[in-house]
This record gives C-alpha cells, structure tokens and sequence, in this order.
C-alpha cells in the first residue's frame, strides 16, 4: 500500500505541475453549466403519448385522429384513470397524457367551449415545451375546421400541465448532460493521455520493470483521476442545487454510487484506448472524436435520442452516457429508484467489464 | 545457484513469427562485473535485456537474474535489479527529489531514508543543492546522472543500463562511467549496453551480438587478440561485417 501511495502522489503532482489543465478541467464544467443554460431547440417525432379518452364523444374521437395523423406522436399504453400517468412517467413509457374529461362535448356545444388537459414529463423541458406547442396547435386547427362558418366561435381550452420540472427549466436537462461530459472528460480521455504519455516517455518501460505489478501501475495512475472526476461532479451538482435549483428528488448515495459506476466505466474507456495506442496525440483524437462528441451529440444531453434517425438511435446504444444519462435524470429529478433502472446500470457494468478485459488481453499480447 | 554468478543464460531466444530476435545465446556474468552487451542496432540487445529484466518472456532457453528464474520469479528479479531505459527515466515535471521518493517508493522505501540516501549519493556528484530543482530545467548529463542514481537507490544486486550515456558529451561521459566502476566496487553488477566502442574497453568483459547470435565474448583484451584487431571498433566491424575487409 506504501508503494502504491507513493505512486498516486506522484500522479497528483503530475497533475498539479500542469495547471493549465487543471484550470481547465475545473473551470470548464462551471463555464458549461453557464453557457448551456440556452435552451436548443430541435423537432420532435414519434413521441409516445397516451389518450385518456374519459368524455367518449364523437368530438373527443375526432380530436384523438387528428393527433394521430400528426405523425408527431404514437399512442402508447391505453390509460383510463389520471392518477396512472405519472408511474407511466417514471416508467418511461410514455412523454405526455391528453385528457379529455367528461362532458367535454356537452360543454362544447352548449357553452362554446371545452377544456383539454394535457400533462407532461417536463424532465427534459426542451422537448416538454415542443409538445406543448405541437398539441395547442393541433387542437387549435381542428378548432378552426370546426369554427368554420359558426357563430360565434367555438372554443377549446388547452391547459398544460407539467410534471416534474414544471418551470421548465434547462438546467433540469443540462446538469446531469454536464456532468456525464465531465467525467468522459477526465476519466477516459485525460487517463488515457496521462498512461499514454508515460509510453511516449519510456517511462512505462521502467515502471514495468520495478516491482509493481502492470496492474498495479495502471489502478495507480487512474486513481487521482477518479477523484478528481468525483469532486468534479459533485461541484457540478452543488451548482446545479443552489443557482438553478436543480433537486435531487432520488437518493442521494445512490446517485453518487451511480456516478462513481459511470466515472469506473469511463476509465475503463481509457485504459482500452491507452491499451491500443502509445501515442498521447492518438489516444487524444479517439477521446475527442469516439468519446466525446457522441456524449455530447448522441447520449440525449442535448438532442433527445427518441427523435433521432433510426441509425443514430442504434449507435446511440453504445454510448455510455446515453445510459448513464437514464439513470441520473431518473434519480435527480424523477425520483426513482434502482428498481427503474437496474437494466441501465447493468449495461453500464457490462461496458466496463468489456473494456477492462479487453485492456488485460490487449496488454498480455503486447508482453508476450 | 553458482558462487558469485549474477546472471546466467543458456540458449535464451525470442521468435517473432519466424524472426529470430534473440537466437540461443549462453553467457553468465559474475558478481560486481562490468559486463558490456554490444552489437549494431537491431542486432537484439534490448530484447535480451527486456527479457533479462523480466519484461519480456522468452521463447524458449533458460536462465537466472540474482539467482531467480526468469519464467517463474520475475517478481523476484525486479525486486533486485535497478533499470535505466534507453529513453528517458526521469519526470521533467517533478523535481531531483520527488522523482527520488517515488521511485524509492515503489521498492518500499521510506521516505527519510531516500532523502538521506539521495542527498549522500548527490553530494558525491557536487549537486546536492538542485534537490528541489525541476527536473526539466536541468541539462542532459546531469539528468543521466541522476537517472543512474536512481536506478540503484534501493541498492539491487544487478543494474540494467540500456544505452546510457546516448547523446551525452565526452566529459560527462567519463564522469559516468567512473560512477559506473564506484558502482560496481560496491558489489554492484552492471550490465550496460552500448553503441560506443570507446566504452567497450571500460568493460571488464563484452558480449557482441549480431543477428540475435552472440558471436563474441571475453575480455576487451582477449576479443581484441582473437579478431587480430588494435581497438575494439575494429573487433566490431569484423564481427558485424565479416566479409568486409578492415
């Protein structure tokens, strides 16, 4: 233990000696929660919703086609009773419930206007406000069809409510999208410079010709880097709480040993790339390109995955972050518990799992 | 294991494919001997020395470092060898000293100690004053030099020098290499390997190798005698290039 204490304390040295990452390291998640903090708009497509038809009017039924012809959004779970929808939120199931209550129709025609209740999974609020706007607008062309030549106007009502994150707040989605980018950031990509550098030196060469064992060398040098990725998160989070009151609804040891599980997974990723190559500018390109940009692009931090092109949704699967995304969003804002994602988290397992023997095999041929 | 044998191989050879990299060499190197290991580049120095060193499994032969066998106690031998690359050992962002204290950690020891040790062994060289000096600021001999110190600052049995003294100007060469002789008066073997012929001679005895084979061994004098040769550049050439005339 000595002996590997006096490793990692060289490793933080190394880390402290280059203060210009290090400033970078810690100053970028703080920049990015700022800059994040606009809202990206994109389209949405294919959204799972459910009708609660509770009126059963011919009205009601023609509402009901009208959305479903918008190919904006597909009915999932048939739900009868309000008080079900949001455990089909924690499920996942579905993003958004329309309600049309009893003796909507009789309102409608006798009073000259409806009301319409919609209700949404605002965890990710870019896609809560399109929904939104997607079904006002729906209804509000169904209405003038409707309208057409009567007087005075009928007229729907349509009130939204919002689950969840009902302020509609970004930082609900880029909270936890930051801190998944920061722990790639550290964990895979500066762990792979940093084993990678100590090859291009020719220094590895001497470390494995002392005592340590490889193994040993590599925990070693990947330790500081959990650390610092763990206290890079947890910075992260603090920001999130008290200047955007972003909550943790879920538990909170569970999600830092969910994070501590993402931040191993990331440097497995490292490991295995630092096990393919022995050049810091190489393990730094595949960083950039094979981990960075789809944590960033394809794991749902800034474009929701379900509206992406079919490819993109499959290569999605693979990205670690897409999963990781799952389970954080569903402790901190959702609430829930391991029972809601114990499927993400072993995925997770099974990805770090992959990449470590596939370092280990890697490695035993390079020796032999 | 033999009285006063450090090193001892027999038929040691490394294949890659059908490359030969190492072809059943046989030598042993006494206790507190200078031992050279020479031949051109390519000629599979480095790969014997790897091997030897516990980094590299051979492919088949045998042999022993510091009494323990190279397939079976190669923990055993890095506890007992000190090894300085070819490349650069040192950390240019730590300083003489905690580049000292983790390496000196790494074999287990302690921290008081290393700075005693450090501190006596750099007094001797006359820098003891740059012990919180960036390793990075320092020139080219002085990093080897410290780079030899700290390859046997945990006092092994053996010290493995892979081309030590590369890119280093005359002077200081000979100051390393007089480091080298304190080294081994103390008991220590050194097995170094270089491309400097001038070197050789310092050697108490050499290997030459080409192509994987070791196609001399003795003592700078008694090699010189058997390739009829004045010096040992000659020795290597006609070694290296039988067919050529000198």
């Amino acid at each position: 233990m000595k002996r590997f204490n006096a490793f990692v304390l060289k490793e933080f040295y190394h880390i402290m000696r280059d203060w210009q990452t290090l400033l970078i390291l810690i100053g970028m998640p703080v920049a990015q929660i700022l800059l994040f903090g606009f809202a990206i708009s994109n389209e949405i497509r294919e959204v799972s919703i459910s009708f609660v038809d509770q009126d059963n009017s011919r009205y009601s039924r023609e509402i009901r086609q009208k959305i479903d012809a918008s190919n904006y959004f597909k009915e999932g779970v048939e739900i009868y009773d309000t008080q079900e929808v949001e455990s089909y939120f924690r499920k996942g199931e579905i993003k958004m419930a329309i309600v049309v209550p009893e003796g909507f129709a009789e309102q409608l025609v006798n009073e000259g206007n409806g009301q319409l209740q919609v209700i949404i999974d605002a965890s990710d609020p870019n896609t809560a406000s399109l929904l939104s706007n997607y079904i006002q607008a729906i209804v509000q062309s169904y209405l003038d069809e409707f309208n057409r030549g009567a007087k005075p106007p009928f007229f729907i009502e349509v009130r939204s409510e919002l689950v969840y994150n009902p302020e509609l707040k970004g930082a609900y989605l880029f909270v936890p999208g930051t801190i998944s980018v920061i722990m790639m950031l550290i964990s895979a990509m500066m762990t792979s410079i940093s084993i990678t550098r100590e090859k291009e030196l020719g220094t590895m060469e001497v470390l494995l010709a002392t005592p340590m064992s490889p193994v040993q060398v590599v925990l070693a040098k990947v330790v500081p880097y959990l650390l610092l990725a763990f206290f890079n998160a947890v910075v992260v989070l603090l920001m999130g709480y008290f200047i955007f009151d972003v909550p943790v609804n879920g538990s909170v040891p569970l999600l830092l040993a969910e994070m501590l599980l993402f931040i191993v997974t990331s440097l497995a990723l490292g490991i295995f790339i630092s096990s393919i190559t022995s050049s810091q500018q190489v393990a730094l390109m595949i960083s950039l390109m094979g981990l960075m940009l789809p944590t960033i692009l394809l794991s749902g931090f800034i474009f929701p995955v379900e509206n992406m092109p079919l490819p993109l949704q499959v290569i999605s699967n693979i990205v670690p972050a897409k999963w990781f995304l799952l389970i954080i969003k569903g402790i901190m804002i959702k609430g829930q518990g391991i029972a809601f994602f114990w499927k993400e988290t072993l995925i997770l397992l099974g990805f770090t799992l992959f990449f470590v023997v596939l370092s280990i095999k890697k490695f035993k041929i390079r020796l032999s | 294991m033999k009285e006063n044998i450090s090193i001892e191989v027999s038929n040691l050879s490394k294949h890659y494919g059908k490359f030969k990299a190492v072809d059943e060499i046989t030598f042993d190197v006494k206790k507190g001997e200078i031992f050279g290991f020479l031949g051109a580049n390519g000629a599979g120095k480095s790969t014997a020395m790897k091997m030897l060193c516990g980094l590299l499994g051979p492919t088949s032969g045998e042999g022993t470092v510091a009494g323990f066998d190279i397939y079976k106690q190669s923990e055993q031998i890095k506890k007992n060898i000190g090894y300085m690359s070819q490349k650069f050992s040192l950390y240019n962002d730590l300083t003489v000293l905690e580049n000292m204290i983790f390496y000196g950690g790494i074999y287990g020891l302690s921290r008081k100690y290393i700075k005693e040790k450090t501190t006596t062994l750099l007094k001797e060289l006359g820098f003891d004053d740059k012990l919180g000096t960036m390793v990075s600021s320092l020139p080219l001999g002085w990093k080897q030099k410290i780079s030899f110190t700290l390859a046997h600052i945990h006092n092994p049995a053996i010290v493995f020098l892979d081309e030590p003294t590369g890119g280093v100007d005359p002077v200081t060469r000979r100051d390393f290499w007089e480091m080298i002789y304190k080294a081994a008066e103390g008991g220590t073997t050194v097995f170094v390997t270089t491309h400097y012929m001038d070197e050789a001679e310092y050697c108490d005895r050499i290997s030459m190798m080409v192509d994987g084979q070791i196609h001399g061994l003795g003592s700078p004098a008694e090699l010189k005698k058997q390739f009829e040769s004045t010096n040992m550049d000659e020795v290597f050439i006609k070694l290296a290039r039988p067919n050529e005339k000198v």
